[in-house]
């Protein structure tokens, strides 16, 4: 690192580079630097190698219809910690191409194959462009502003149909097949030939086949329908043997479509919509995209709505945590009775949840400036019992069965290894990140709400292997146990929202990214303003999607056994992979 | 035919023998036994497959219904719990899944999304219900539906068991049941039944 980059970070960041290169993005409400798309790849490299950045957290792409332009848009951070680098290429709609970055940030591989498959860009030298969400040979780029899809009614809501008046016509009648579905003119589904998926096969790793024992490789599909894979993921498997040779992972057969839906959706609209991303951790979701458009709007959260934000999400934590150590057990072969042990606190916590919201599961707790209800002294009191006393109990009993179990050490340690740089290099983010020793939270490394106020620790592992994983997790429990008591102990009175409660927000125009540490890793969610009642564009930067980059390069090698167990231990939730 | 008249032999036990032998008909033994082992498959789609965890967890505990035997494979299922929202992507293994199901089968749409598209009708990958490709038995609204809400639908279901005659049911009558035709991926989704239609629709607009 250059003595000029500890001094000025970004300010003289122009000058760095020949006249020409890189521009600040001046519009109103942009921040970042625009690059000149042929010198992106020495900007990029000169941002990892020389500034530090080395962390790609996020590449997205927003579609500017008027203007003809597609803006790809990339946050960058050190895992030092510290702000964003925000930089953009913009491209003419027509000739979408854009040099590929996956070279230099591996992570940034489903990135851009999600941004080919929705938008129709074309990333250049991508070692792997197929479509990812959607099926080869699906007509068109859902997300450009100019694809409409077949149950279409209007670019935004409300739509007229339904307001004020009221006379909705159902959706399938206004379709000429009665269905959500729609050809190209001209077809002929009878001589239509389907994908064979060759791209997919053909692109996976070959050995050289074992002369004396005369083997043969095999190619294995798990799943989409398969007890092991946490939900409809599948996994194209290549074996020698037992061992794993390469492993592709296919998804999207859970996608909804959140991003289509969420920019033709009002602002508020959207809320609910976030609890069904990652369907676990329903409050930590509210929190990043409330997050996100309180930036744009310049709202001050007032102090006890802070305090409850945090309980929720640390609660949230807490939760998921136990559920996924539970389901780690299961997917180690103790079948059903490991999770039953975790569900119990689940519920407990969920009981918590339903009193302050309404639902379960699906909270929709968070509004823009505070949250809908306040938090009664009963509910209060209901979580320090909880705190103080039962799910303090139930990690002895954790630390006492599990912690040193010979046969869960064994099929942990040293399985799905990922060393800091690789986790780095891939994007990982959360416990995956943190277990490979790289103390990356972004409560510490750019802190939001009140967490620049609360006393925790960090917690890291040393190994990056499964087990670690499981360490981190049941350590970042305690650590949550800890802020919720300082919490509970400080909690003012005060009220619980800013302002008066709206349905329609005023949102002006610009660009944000708001960014949580979501119980598994990163979430944001990146918004874009036109001062309308819509939001422009509306991404969701998913961690366990980006985490299942690292998939592969952890699989390689192990037995076929073990991969359900590291897929395990990424603890990934379908409603966030595929959106 | 009521579940009364299926439960009930039409014969009285003669005074004498009461305390010895009890009669019933074959249906209702038929059916008592059906309904009290419904073994689901263990097929999760979204957010509702969690709240399908919790009811088979000790809280609300499937294991009362005799249904916590759950099967990955469809081979040995009786009940498909659609729990989550059906995308165009994941139909045709839902469908083809139905199909390997040895009868009596059943479907149980669990959520709105399963039952209509819920939220996500609107989206561009997401069938607005599974009911267009699969015959449903039980539909479970709520988005999720409550792990109350599951086994009230389950016993919804129990009792649709108990009015079913052995005399009626499909899977005793002649011939092989016909499996349903799994939708291709093309363009867009195509289901094969309305292969006419849609060739019908799409053809080109003649020029006024």
């Amino acid at each position: 690192m250059t003595e000029a980059t500890l001094v000025n970070p970004l300010e003289t960041l122009v000058e760095h580079f020949p006249s020409g290169w890189v521009k600040k993005d001046d519009r109103p409400g942009y921040s970042g630097f625009i690059v000149e798309r042929e010198h992106l790849l020495d900007f990029a490299r000169a941002m990892r190698d020389d500034f530090g950045f080395d962390y790609l957290s996020m590449v997205t792409a927003s579609d500017y219809l008027a203007e003809g332009i597609f803006d790809v848009v990339y946050y960058a951070y050190k895992t030092i910690g510290g702000p964003a680098l925000v930089f953009k290429v913009q491209v003419p709609r027509e000739d979408a191409v854009v040099p590929s970055l996956v070279a230099l940030y591996p992570g940034a591989d489903f990135q851009e194959r999600e941004l080919w498959d929705l938008m129709g860009i074309r990333f250049e030298g991508h070692p792997d462009l197929r479509r990812i969400l959607m099926w080869e040979g699906f007509e068109g780029h859902p997300l450009r502003k100019d694809w409409k899809e077949p149950f279409y009614e209007e670019d935004v809501k409300p739509f007229k149909s339904r307001w004020p008046e009221g006379k909705p016509i159902h959706a399938d009648d206004r379709n000429p097949f009665n269905d959500n579905v729609q050809y190209p003119t001209g077809f002929d589904p009878e001589r239509w030939v389907p994908e064979a998926e060759t791209l997919l096969y053909s692109g996976l790793q070959q050995t050289a086949h074992y002369e004396e024992f005369k083997t043969d490789e095999l190619i294995v599909n798990m799943g989409p329908q398969h007890p092991s894979t946490h939900g409809v993921f599948r996994m194209v498997v290549s074996l020698q043997g037992e061992k794993i040779v390469d492993l592709k992972p296919v998804m999207g057969y859970l996608h909804r479509n959140h991003e289509k839906i969420g920019e033709r959706n009002t602002f508020l609209q959207n809320m609910p919509f976030t609890d069904r991303l990652d369907y676990t951790t329903s409050m930590s979701n509210n929190f990043a995209y409330a997050l996100a458009v309180e930036k744009l709007m310049g709202l001050q959260v007032p102090e006890r709505a802070e305090y409850i934000r945090v309980i929720m999400a640390e609660l949230t934590r807490i939760m998921n945590h136990f559920f996924a150590t539970g389901f780690l057990l299961n997917d180690l072969g103790v079948y059903f009775t490991a999770s039953l042990y975790a569900i119990e606190e689940r519920e407990l916590i969920l009981d918590i949840f339903e009193e302050v919201s309404g639902s379960r599961m699906m909270c929709n707790y968070f509004r823009f400036g505070g949250v809908v209800r306040d938090v009664s002294d009963e509910v209060l009191k209901k979580i320090h019992n909880l705190i103080y006393d039962r799910i303090p109990r139930k990690l002895d009993q954790f630390d006492a069965y599990l912690t040193n179990n010979e046969i869960l050490r064994t099929r942990c340690e040293g399985v799905g290894v990922l060393t800091a740089d690789q986790a780095i290099a891939l994007s990982t983010a959360g416990p995956i990140l943190r277990a490979s020793g790289v103390p990356y939270d972004v409560r510490r490394a750019d802190p939001y709400s009140i967490y620049d106020r609360l006393d925790f620790d960090v917690v890291t592992g040393i190994h990056g292997d499964i087990y670690d994983r499981y360490l981190v997790r049941v350590g970042e429990i305690k650590e949550s146990i800890k802020i919720i008591k300082q919490l509970l102990r400080d909690i003012p009175g005060g009220p619980i929202l800013a302002g008066k409660p709206a349905y329609q927000v005023r949102v002006p125009a610009g660009e944000s990214y708001g960014r949580v540490e979501g119980p598994k890793g990163e979430l944001g969610f990146y918004i874009v303003s036109s001062g309308k009642p819509n939001p422009e564009r509306y991404h969701v930067r998913a961690p366990t999607f980006i985490n299942l980059t690292s998939l592969a390069p952890m699989s390689r090698g192990e037995k076929v056994a073990d991969v359900v167990v590291i897929l395990g231990a990424i603890d990934i939730v379908l409603g966030e992979v595929d959106r | 035919m009521s579940p009364e008249g299926l439960s009930k032999p039409e014969y009285q036990v003669p005074q004498e023998m009461q305390n010895q032998v009890a009669l019933t008909t074959l249906d209702r033994l038929y059916n008592w036994s059906r309904k009290n082992s419904v073994w689901p498959m263990m097929f999760g789609l979204a957010c509702c497959a969690i709240e399908m965890i919790a009811a088979a967890a000790s809280r609300y505990d499937l294991a009362r219904f005799g249904m916590e035997v759950m099967r990955p494979s469809p081979r040995q299922s009786d009940v498909m719990l659609v729990s989550g929202t059906v995308t165009k992507k994941m139909i045709p293994q839902i469908v083809r899944l139905y199909n390997q199901m040895p009868e009596p089968k059943y479907v149980i749409a669990m959520g709105a999304c399963a039952t209509s598209g819920g939220p996500f009708k609107e989206g561009y990958n997401v069938v607005a219900g599974v009911d267009k490709f699969i015959p449903v038995d039980v539909y479970i609204p709520g988005c999720p539906p409550t792990p109350q809400a599951l086994l009230h639908g389950l016993m919804t279901l129990q009792k649709k068991i108990e009015g079913q005659s052995l005399k009626e049911v499909s899977w005793y009558q002649k011939g092989p049941g016909e499996p349903i035709p799994v939708p291709v991926l093309g363009p867009d989704l195509i289901d094969m039944r309305k292969a006419a239609v849609i060739r019908e629709n799409s053809q080109p607009v003649a020029d006024a």
